[in-house]
């Protein structure tokens, strides 16, 4: 029983590792369907964001605190400044979208070789984030793992608010629904896109920090993780953040499951060959509307 | 955008994927014409020697510090006049912690930059990756990493451990602390699954139980079950094989979970000074760890190597196992080389029997029959300041046995 309740927690820490790495793609991929390779380098900037700030910040707990907004911002510039230069010329041309941002995947992982070194780096978690909460019957519940969980609950429920109550949210479904009728109305579409890229990319950003709380930080920590959030999105339902959110839920448990039963390997392979079976039986994901906006 | 066409794209982002991934995996083999060998170039008043490690990669946290002591060793010697009268000339390649890169660039170094001998390597991966590539050519890779056995190649020069080094004397010393049951953790290639063959092996043998084993891919940071796997196992200690920064997610996850040096004690045999550094004394201290040298290693020999080290890359550099057995490498193919009179791979083979070095470990000597050295097996344990202090040793150098010959229990492993 011990065990049972530790892995399901093994599997939904899991889960809000991969809700919080799809969250930014739900965005940009779900809604504008711009399929960005350098998502994971995105998130590698966040992690990069958070080590630079440990060197100046030598407080672990306050130098997470403050990586936070700052990795939003920084991943998230990097995110507008690449739909300036290169995404917007390529809204007719998504398949496109996903060469262009894989040579910029390239150059970002160069880039931060260049910049830390190849060797990988590490920042030191806060105390309270090293230890756990002992529960009755000896289960013990990782901090950094619900750090993480809450930081994903947050996240997703400041961006579900943003999307359905703000002005700003209405305008994003509106571009994403119909384009020309949004322009038409008066809506500034271009500077849309560029917001809704900034949210998107500052999501990963976040992500990258909280990645920093469990294994190292790389050049390509990113490439690593662009496949199983792709997967997560595709598989929630293209532009449904509740999909990507039981999606991401349901492969951590089941990766963790997996795991138990088996070995790590043989659980990845069960993970794909479990997503190939339920896209053959839903191609369309698990939530679909008939159009796409975010519920 | 369509569903179905966003579908589309995504299939066509995988095949891309999956189309480079291939392509980096496909190993170049340029011709294998040359099986008389490739002599090296010394017609001038240098020596080229290749330096192959990982600068970049999960496994650039531990390879490039063995570069680093490799370079000391060539500078001593170049300022101390170089060998055979010839000034040392290093040409570096990195490897990238991927195997085909490895035998490419092993290839290079032997066939166009013509160099007398390469260093370096550290996964059994990318040594078994090049091993071909070496003995195709007739040329020489001094190994410099404790390694899992049960090979022998007569283009190869073991400097690291061997089990019986390192592994057995390990077990031994969790045996006569009276652990009775343990659990294996390790990366998910060649060194960890041989390794754990033979201390299932030395397990059955000794009254000891193997409470389960678990295997991560290299460079994976998901350890959450695993640690919950081994902390309901209630194991007396874990025997760890996880090699490069994998290593940091699982201590950081082991922590988490509660478990301690105290309650459960890990005994790794991959984790050097350099790692301890940077995966964080707090996620070590007190864990346990099996080599044959430590910074902290009594002697002149060492206090040279160290003070020698320190000066050239910094205060704060700690000196490690495979950097020793690297930085030794290159002092025990000089006295080959000197010894032979020739640069010539066979005569340098022939002269290495008998070879001995004032090592930072103690004195260590080369066995001409397996090609690898006689050394002095260590645990030692994990301290605050990130050092690790010898708790036990063997006494005296033990004679390499790469087959475990000498160990009834491992009849059925080679």
């Amino acid at each position: 029983m011990t065990v049972l309740i530790g892995q399901l927690f093994t599997g939904v820490s899991i889960g809000a590792v991969l809700l919080l790495i799809a969250l930014g793609l739900a965005l940009t991929f779900g809604q504008m369907g711009v399929i960005n390779m350098a998502h994971g380098e995105f998130i590698m900037a966040g992690a990069y964001t958070t080590y630079v700030l440990q060197q100046v910040i030598t407080a672990a707990g306050w130098s997470l605190l403050v990586a936070l907004p700052v990795a939003f911002v920084v991943a998230g510039a990097m995110g507008v400044l690449l739909e300036f230069l290169l995404i917007r010329r390529l809204y007719a041309r998504p398949l496109d979208t996903l060469l262009v941002t894989w040579g910029v995947s390239l150059i970002l992982q160069q880039l931060a070789r260049d910049i830390f070194g190849s060797p990988n780096v590490q920042t030191r978690a806060p105390d309270l984030l090293t230890g756990n909460v002992a529960l009755p019957g000896g289960i013990t519940v990782a901090n950094n793992r619900l750090f993480i969980l809450a930081l994903a609950g947050c996240a997703v429920a400041a961006l579900t608010v943003a999307l359905r109550v703000t002005p700003l949210g209405r305008r994003i479904r509106a571009v994403v629904q119909n384009r020309d009728l949004a322009a038409v109305s008066g809506i500034a579409t271009a500077r849309i896109d560029r917001t809704t890229f900034f949210i998107g990319s500052g999501l990963a950003g976040i992500a990258g920090v909280a990645l920093t709380l469990l294994g190292p930080i790389g050049p390509t920590m990113g490439t690593n993780l662009i496949i199983d959030a792709f997967l997560v999105v595709v598989v929630g339902g293209i532009g449904q953040l509740k999909g990507t959110v039981i999606v991401a839920f349901a492969l951590g448990v089941l990766q963790a499951s997996g795991e138990y039963l088996t070995t790590l390997s043989v659980a990845k392979v069960m993970v794909f060959i479990a997503i190939v079976a339920f896209l053959q039986w839903r191609p369309q994901g698990l939530f679909t509307l008939r159009t796409r906006s975010l519920a | 955008m369509t569903l179905l066409r966003g579908r589309r794209i995504l299939t066509g982002a995988m095949t891309l994927v999956a189309v480079a991934a291939l392509a980096a995996c496909g190993s170049k083999t340029s011709d294998s014409s040359g099986s008389a060998g490739v002599s090296a170039d010394v017609s001038g008043d240098t020596v080229k020697v290749g330096l192959l490690n990982s600068l970049s990669g999960t496994m650039a946290i531990s390879e490039v510090t063995v570069r680093d002591s490799i370079m000391l060793a060539v500078e001593e010697i170049n300022a101390a006049g170089g060998v055979l009268g010839k000034k040392i000339q290093p040409i570096g390649e990195d490897g990238a912690s991927d195997w085909p890169t490895f035998a490419e660039k092993a290839e290079k170094l032997i066939r166009e930059d013509r160099v007398a001998a390469v260093f370096g390597c550290w996964t059994s991966a990318s040594r078994k990756a090049v091993k071909p590539v070496f003995e195709k050519n007739k040329a020489l890779l001094f190994y410099p990493v404790q390694y899992e056995g049960l090979e022998q190649s007569p283009y190869i020069f073991y400097t690291g451990a061997t089990t019986n080094q390192q592994i057995v004397p390990g077990l031994d010393y969790l045996k006569a602390q009276g652990a009775k049951s343990l659990y294996l953790v390790g990366s998910d290639y060649v060194f960890p699954r041989t390794a754990n063959k033979i201390i299932k092996a030395y397990a059955e043998a000794n009254g000891m139980q193997v409470l389960g084993e678990d295997y991560a891919p290299l460079g994976s940071t998901e350890f959450g079950t695993i640690t919950n796997k081994v902390k309901s196992s209630g194991a007396d200690a874990v025997f760890n094989t996880l090699n490069g920064d994998s290593n940091v997610a699982f201590f950081k996850e082991y922590k988490s979970a509660g478990l301690t040096a105290a309650s459960m004690p890990v005994v790794s045999v991959s984790i050097a000074e350099e790692e301890v550094k940077s995966i964080g004394t707090q996620y070590l201290e007190g864990q346990l760890t099996a080599w044959n040298y430590y910074q902290t290693t009594p002697g002149a020999a060492n206090e040279k190597f160290v003070a020698a080290y320190k000066a050239k890359y910094g205060a704060d550099k700690p000196t490690s196992d495979p950097m020793e057995a690297a930085y030794v490498s290159v002092y025990l193919w000089k006295a080959m080389v000197e010894k032979a009179g020739s640069f010539e791979v066979e005569k340098v083979r022939e002269a290495s029997d008998g070879i001995t070095f004032e090592a930072p470990e103690g004195l260590v000597t080369v066995d001409g029959a397996t090609q690898h050295i006689a050394k002095t097996a260590r645990v030692g344990k994990v301290g605050a300041d990130g050092l690790i202090t010898e708790v036990w040793n063997s006494g005296a150098p033990i004679t390499p046995d790469p087959y475990l010959k000498s160990y009834p229990w491992a009849g059925g492993l080679s």
